[in-house]
């Protein structure tokens, strides 16, 4: 029961519903207002690049203009691009991010589990996955390459190393983070140490987990360009690549915007599948009553 | 009362001279108990009451097979504990309900996690939350609920699995006075119908509210400042059943009262010396 329910009768009758009515129209309007400020301040921005462009005052070579990038887009959407349709390159990025997004996740969270629930193996392993930490991991793309070749491996490869490290890391907090009480409680019950794994400590472990899905699927997507950007024959990475090769600036402004609106859609989809999973938690963060 | 031949003649729980050090990070060591006798009879309800942070919540992890005593013997029907009994029941003084489940599923959770069949632990599950009242609340999750419904499901939760032994760490201390009272009473009813035939559970209640202690048990254990043992041990001449709300009231119960406190607030007024001490 909120407080709301609870002192809204005491007070007058009549003026209440009034008043509740009144607070909800008030809360719509500002959702409102701030969504047209929102509408007016991209309109804003993209015309002032426009202008700012065309009349010289920024270079439009080096910063293109927004009808210029425009034009692109509708290009490559209606004839395609010079490898292969638009949806095809999206496509293919996306499956790459996402085939090493799903790898490193499940390896991350197995180890950063398995390694929270155990002690030794955490104390003895510690500092070797420091070291890998410390790596600019970027730098093991071009490795990848040699490894795994042109094809779709060696992008799938330098997304999973992307992204195993900030999901492990959390895994192995949240494992290590679990209410003690919980587990002493679980025990008690009758669970064994496997159910207490899997019954206690990995849901008590999803909220840190997910803080970390969110972040790493931007990381899957860095991992898949970059691979993409080194050497590929397919894919948005690619796509840039030769944009700027061919000094195409809209081009490379393009695939960025792109880009970002696959990143935006995927992270919806985690908000999603979030809501659904965490039901249990309290909207407003007050636990006490 | 032939409380002292019970059935079988042992006692469900027998503490001989058990003692716990703990390492602190530091390194140092810890005394929390030591020299700890305590016989608790089958079927009998006992208090311990000691000055805060003397250690009284050790001496129930040491029987639950929580943790394991440094010294001395613990014995659960006469044999010695050696990992967690499947006979204990451990209400927890902060809230030890999981979150993520709903009602109901917490409190099927001890069943599930012993191999019941779903369904059966499902109704046994129910059968516990309509005793404890939460029959309407079985969808709902723990956040969605009060403090005194939140430990309710915990009571319902420990119950469900028929503990012949049931220890409670302060569960009620963090409820406000009218809802512990409620609970208290509601603890005594469900200790009492709870095992039907048979003898009710052996119980250890931590405290640190003689008032609950005297209102609830049998025998009021009070322990001295920390590193604890025991001290005394007063036996309770208070019929059943019991009404908290009133039997604090009788003239037996005050005098109760004040026998025990000349030997507890000793000690509380020793823990306290300390405490300043610390801070000087």
């Amino acid at each position: 029961m909120s407080p709301d329910s609870v002192t809204a009768p005491a007070v007058r009758q009549p003026s209440a519903g009034g008043r509740t009515a009144a607070r909800v129209r008030a809360a719509r309007n500002r959702r409102l207002l701030v969504l047209a400020a929102r509408v007016l301040l991209l309109a804003g921005l993209l015309v002032a690049w426009e202008v700012l462009a065309r009349t010289e005052v920024i270079d439009s070579f080096n910063f293109s203009m927004p009808s210029k990038i425009w034009d692109q887009l509708r290009q490559w959407t209606m004839h395609g691009t010079a490898q292969g349709s638009l949806g095809e390159q999206i496509w293919v990025t996306l499956q790459e991010a996402l085939q090493g997004w799903v790898i490193g996740v499940a390896a991350g969270v197995a180890l950063g589990i398995a390694f929270g629930r155990m002690p030794f193996l955490a104390e003895v392993v510690g500092p070797f996955i420091k070291v890998l930490n410390a790596l600019p991991r970027i730098v093991l793309a071009p490795i990848f390459l040699l490894w795994f070749g042109l094809g779709s491996a060696s992008k799938v490869a330098s997304a999973v190393v992307l992204v195993f490290f900030p999901v492990f890391f959390n895994a192995f907090q949240g494992a290590r983070e679990v209410d003690r009480n919980l587990v002493a409680n679980a025990r008690v019950l009758g669970a064994s140490n496997r159910k207490v794994t899997l019954q206690v400590v990995i849901p008590s472990a999803t909220s840190w987990i997910f803080t970390s899905l969110h972040v790493s699927f931007g990381f899957a997507l860095i991992g898949a360009i970059v691979g993409e950007y080194l050497g590929a024959s397919k894919g948005l990475g690619l796509l840039v690549y030769t944009a700027q090769a061919n000094f195409n600036p809209a081009g490379v402004y393009a695939g960025m915007a792109i880009l970002a609106a696959v990143a935006l859609m995927a992270e919806g989809l985690l908000t999603l599948v979030e809501k659904r999973l965490f039901r249990w938690k309290s909207q407003h963060s007050d636990r006490s009553s | 009362m032939i409380k002292d031949t019970p059935p079988g003649g042992t006692p469900a729980i027998e503490l001989r001279g058990a003692g716990k050090v703990f390492r602190t990070p530091s390194g140092a060591a810890h005394t929390a108990v030591r020299d700890l006798d305590l016989t608790v009879r089958q079927g009998e309800f006992v208090a311990v009451v000691g000055p805060t942070g003397c250690g009284k919540s050790t001496t129930l992890t040491l029987v639950s097979g929580l943790e394991e005593p440094t010294e001395g013997e613990v014995l659960i029907g006469g044999r010695p504990v050696d990992g967690i009994h499947p006979g204990v029941g451990f209400v927890f003084q902060q809230d030890a309900v999981f979150p993520w489940r709903t009602v109901l599923s917490n409190v099927m959770a001890g069943p599930r996690f012993r191999g019941v069949p779903k369904a059966e632990a499902r109704q046994r599950a129910r059968d516990w939350l309509r005793r404890v009242g939460l029959a309407a609340f079985a969808d709902r999750y723990p956040h969605q609920l009060s403090g005194g419904q939140r430990k309710r499901v915990a009571l319902a939760q420990t119950f469900v699995n028929d503990p012949a032994i049931l220890l409670m760490d302060e569960p009620f201390s963090a409820l406000d006075v009218q809802t512990r009272a409620l609970m208290s009473d509601e603890l005594l009813e469900l200790w009492g119908g709870a095992r039907d035939g048979r003898s009710p559970a052996s119980v250890v209640f931590v405290t640190h509210d003689l008032e609950e202690a005297i209102a609830l048990a049998d025998r009021v254990v009070v322990m001295t400042a920390g590193p604890a043992t025991v001290k005394e041990v007063f036996p309770i001449a208070l019929p059943r059943p019991r009404r908290v709300e009133s039997v604090r009231l009788e003239a037996r119960f005050i005098e109760i009262y004040r026998e025990i406190w000349s030997a507890l607030g000793e000690e509380v007024r020793i823990t306290r010396e300390r405490g300043a001490g610390h801070v000087a």
